[in-house]
This record gives C-alpha cells, sequence and structure tokens, in this order.
C-alpha cells in the first residue's frame, strides 16, 4: 500500500522523534561504550553521528528496529571498524584491534540488548586532572550528553569556534595521552569523584545565571546537569556527595519560578513566596539529604545542600533559621574557602547577628580578589544601606550593577539604589 | 593585551541620551563604567552622537562622495567604543556580556592591533 504525502509525512516525523529520543536516552552510553574501548571520544562520537544520519534513512524505510540502541550501537561500530581498516589495520592501536575482535564474535551484526554502562568512565576521564578544568564541564555536555560545540560555547560565553577547537584538543589528549577509561583507585577516588561532582554543578551554575534562556533550542542547562546527576547517582548510589550535589541541585529547581515576578522582576530569595515552590522537588531533595546524612561522611556539596534545606524549611515555618544556616556555612568555609562561600557566609551573619557583623565578615575578604566578583558587591550595597550609610552604599550598589550581566538584576540593583 | 568593545545600539539606545538622569540605562553605563574602573583595566573609549550626524566621505574614481548618514545602514549603529586591557578573549567576552548594551543590542570585541600600529608608524 502507497501512503499519502501527509502520511508520509508524519511517519517521518515520529521516525524523527523516535531517532531524537534514543539519541537523548542512549547518546551518552554509546559514546561512552565505543570509547572506553578505543579511547577515541572523537571518532566515537563521529561514528554515532554517522549512525544516527543512517537511522533517520533506514528507520522510514524498514521500520524502527526492536531495539534501537543496539541498532545504533552496531552501526556505529561498523562504521569506526571500515574507518580504522581504511586507515590501514596495520597502524591500529591495540585496543581497536581489541574492538575489531568482538566484532568478529558477532558475525550477524547483532547486539545484546544489555552492553555495559561505561557512563561513569567516562565521566570520570572527562573531569581527569591530566584535562584543563576549564574543559571538564563542556567535555562532560558533549561527550555524555550530545550537545553541539555552538551551544556549550554560547553558554560558557567563549566564541563558537575556539570552545570547538579546544574541545578537539582535549579530545585529542584523551586519546592519545594515555588517560585511562576506569573507575579511580579507592586512594585517589574522593579527589577524582570531586572533580566530577564540580563539573556537573558549574554546568547548573550556568543554567541558573543564563534565566533569560537566550537559545531556545538548547536545553536548559540545569535540567541536563540534574539529569547529568541522577546518572551519576545511579552508578555511585553509595557516595554522600553525590546525593549531597542531587539534593543542592534539587533545592534550587524547586525554587525556579519563583525567582521571577509575571513582569518578568528578578525576585530575591528572601521575597519569594514559597506557595510557588516544587513540593515535589523539595522532597524529593530532602530524600536525597537524608539518603546522604545517613552515610555519616559530610561534605561541601551535603553543607550547600543543608543550607538550601533551611531555605525551603520556610515554606512550612514561615521563618528561616539563620543561625542554623550561619552554622553551616561556618563548616562549609571550613572545607571550601571560596569567594561564593564567604559571601554567603557574610549574609547570613548579617541576617542572624545584624548588618554590622555581617560587614565585618566581608571586610576580611582580600578587596583584589572580588574586584569583578558581583555577589561581594551587592550583598555589601545591601548591608551598607541598611546601615544607613547612603555614598557607600551607592558606591557599592554601582559596582553590583556594572558586574550584572542579568538585565533583570540590573533592574532591581538600580531600583534599590535609588 | 588590548580589545576594543564595539558598542552597538538600537534607536531607543540613541534616544535614551537626552532623558533624565533617573533613566536606567543611563545608570547601567553609569556603574558599569564604574566596574571597569576599579577593575583596573579601562584604557579609553568614548561614546558617539547619534548616526544621524554621521557624514560618510568616500573618492569614487577620484570624485568626491559625500553622503548624510552612517557608512552602514543597520537597526544597529555604532554608539561608542571602550579599549580595555585585559589577558585574554575570555575575559573581554565575559564584559563584553555585562555591558549594558548587549541585551539591547549587540557588543562585538575585537583585538587592537598593535603590530600593524607599528608598520603603521614605523
Amino acid at each position: 500500500m502507497k501512503m499519502s504525502g501527509s502520511e508520509q509525512e508524519s511517519a517521518h516525523r515520529i521516525i524523527h522523534r523516535t531517532v531524537e529520543r534514543v539519541a537523548r536516552e542512549s547518546y551518552g552510553r554509546l559514546v561512552a561504550y565505543l570509547s572506553a574501548h578505543t579511547r577515541d571520544v572523537a571518532s566515537a562520537e563521529d561514528a554515532l553521528s554517522d549512525a544516527l544520519v543512517k537511522a533517520l534513512r533506514a528507520w522510514p524505510r524498514d521500520g524502527v528496529p526492536e531495539n534501537p540502541e543496539a541498532w545504533l550501537m552496531t552501526t556505529a561500530r561498523r562504521s569506526i571498524i571500515d574507518h580504522v581498516r581504511h586507515e590501514q589495520v596495520a597502524k591500529a592501536s591495540e585496543p581497536t584491534l581489541a574492538l575489531l575482535r568482538e566484532d568478529s564474535k558477532e558475525p550477524n551484526m547483532t547486539l545484546s540488548p544489555e552492553f555495559p554502562d561505561e557512563r561513569l568512565k567516562l565521566l570520570f576521564v572527562c573531569a581527569h586532572p591530566a584535562i584543563d578544568p576549564a574543559m571538564h564541564t563542556p567535555l562532560m555536555l558533549q561527550t555524555v550528553l550530545g550537545l553541539d560545540a555552538a551551544l556549550i560555547a554560547h553558554a560558557f560565553l567563549i566564541s563558537p569556534t575556539t570552545m570547538g577547537q579546544r574541545l578537539v584538543r582535549a579530545k585529542t589528549k584523551i586519546r592519545d595521552g594515555g588517560i585511562r577509561f576506569e573507575i579511580p583507585q579507592e586512594r585517589e577516588l574522593p579527589e577524582r569523584l570531586d572533580a566530577v561532582l564540580e563539573a556537573i554543578y558549574a554546568a547548573f551554575g550556568i543554567g541558573w545565571d543564563d534565566m533569560v534562556g537566550v537559545d531556545q533550542r538548547g536545553r536548559d542547562l540545569t535540567e541536563e546537569s540534574v539529569w547529568l546527576a541522577r546518572v551519576l547517582l545511579r552508578l555511585m548510589p553509595q557516595e554522600a556527595e553525590v546525593h549531597g550535589l542531587l539534593a543542592l541541585m534539587l533545592h534550587c529547581e524547586a525554587r525556579r519560578s519563583a525567582r521571577r515576578g509575571p513582569d518578568g522582576r528578578f525576585v530575591p530569595l528572601s521575597e519569594q513566596d514559597p506557595k510557588q515552590w516544587s513540593l515535589p522537588l523539595i522532597e524529593e531533595a530532602e530524600r536525597h539529604l537524608g539518603e546522604a546524612s545517613s552515610r555519616g561522611r559530610a561534605g561541601r556539596f551535603q553543607l550547600e545542600a543543608a543550607i538550601q534545606s533551611v531555605h525551603a524549611e520556610r515554606g512550612r515555618s514561615g521563618r528561616t533559621a539563620w543561625p542554623a544556616i550561619t552554622l553551616f556555612y561556618e563548616q562549609l568555609i571550613r572545607i571550601s574557602p571560596t569567594l561564593g562561600t564567604q559571601t554567603g557566609y557574610a549574609a547570613a551573619v548579617a541576617e542572624a547577628k545584624g548588618p554590622k557583623a555581617g560587614l565585618a565578615v566581608l571586610d576580611e575578604i582580600d578587596l583584589a580578589a572580588v574586584s569583578t566578583y558581583q555577589p561581594y558587591w551587592a550583598v555589601r550595597a545591601h548591608l551598607l544601606q541598611r546601615l544607613g550609610k547612603i555614598p557607600e552604599a551607592a558606591d557599592a550598589f554601582d559596582r553590583a550593577i556594572g558586574l550584572t550581566e542579568d538585565p533583570a538584576v540590573r533592574k532591581f540593583l538600580l531600583q534599590r539604589r535609588g | 593585551m588590548q580589545f576594543a568593545l564595539l558598542i552597538f545600539e538600537p534607536p531607543e539606545a540613541f534616544a535614551a541620551r537626552n532623558a533624565d538622569e533617573n533613566d536606567p540605562y543611563l545608570g547601567a553605563w553609569r556603574a558599569y563604567h564604574k566596574a571597569i574602573v576599579e577593575a583596573g583595566i579601562f584604557v579609553g573609549g568614548n561614546p558617539l552622537q547619534a548616526p544621524e550626524t554621521g557624514t560618510t566621505v568616500r573618492l569614487k574614481n577620484g570624485k568626491r562622495r559625500v553622503q548624510d548618514g552612517p557608512f552602514a545602514d543597520t537597526k544597529e549603529q555604532l554608539g561608542g567604543f571602550t579599549i580595555l586591557e585585559l589577558p585574554s578573549l575570555d575575559a573581554a567576552l565575559e564584559w563584553a556580556a555585562r555591558c549594558p548594551a548587549a541585551s539591547i543590542g549587540a557588543v562585538e570585541v575585537r583585538p587592537v592591533s598593535p603590530e600593524y600600529l607599528r608598520r603603521v608608524t614605523g
């Protein structure tokens, strides 16, 4: 039977959506599995995009295979092998030969639907100490989630060409630098895991700041990083800090819609209406935080999540327990004395003990370090204003306004400045 | 190294230049300028008057051609430039994103070319 034009069109759309869905679910798994064998992330990605293109051609004609992921895997692996044969097998590396051998064991080109999930190894490779830390997050976004370089470039405020080059360089380093696809040994695990968590959280931070969501083509980076954290948690359910990171991100996500008024106005946390917070997300965050603390090993992300948990408590009690937040910050500063932690601590102290005490905490921070750190100036301006030091406050407001990228925050601060 | 931030603004931004002291765009620019100076990266720069005040001159086959208005006929027009001393393009792009014009117009970042200047000045 011949399909009509519109029937054909809708069939194409369905196929297209199926390919998109499979790519979304399986991209990282497929890249991880292919590159764990060859250590060649770039050619795994190339092979997979070839396979996706072939799927768009073959599936409308032959129907969607029963196991689309296995189909993509087989096709991608075939394409890597063809490529290697083309490039002279003699030159092929041992891991690639292993892949070839494995292929020959399966002459009918089928693959068991269950192939090992190597994404954890890939995550550790992306955040390997031999890779430039600035590239950890972009690498993860590309290899595990399949985001394209231009999109990552927008998020990182880097030109697309430069981002593309940096990604290529990092992947070359993975291939040629002897970086192994493995789970780190017990001894180095905490540090290595920390780098993975940092990289995921960095993606979340960028998505969080990019409220305006300029690029509609892009899936939201905060959602992507929550997804990454969930993947990591499935692979390492025993790690307290992974629960901590997920709890932290979920608490923040819960307040997403409350951060802007109906007119797009910026609404600071203290003025948000808790009724607009997502209760299911808060509850899920609390479950993970509880799970983390039952493992009895505190860490940076658990403490940050605990601070957010106290904020969330306002939804139930109507008030914020600032002394508790201050205590969590004190512990946090001991293990992670960043500008962000110190500034947050100052704001908490100001709420618990008054603006003068908060300002004293800010005054301890090295001025040279904060010349471009916007939150410091915003908190400083706010505290000086509360102390009635109007000219000094205006000066700090200007610094905060001048360092803001977000037009809604800029408008908010301009109004506060008066 | 030095980077030029070329500020492209829509007509509303040029119109807002005559607004009163409390205009938010003016306030944002004041704050931005202060942040640049306090960060110790400001080299120089100037705003330009509205594009319709421009006059464009060319010599074609030895003949003078004078045109009212700016060189390029685009919605967003060059409204000024700022020169910053920064370690890298990455840092320059961060400052470009903070520029008040970035959210209503566009900011082009271009490295200054001291090499060419040396060739020109000899």
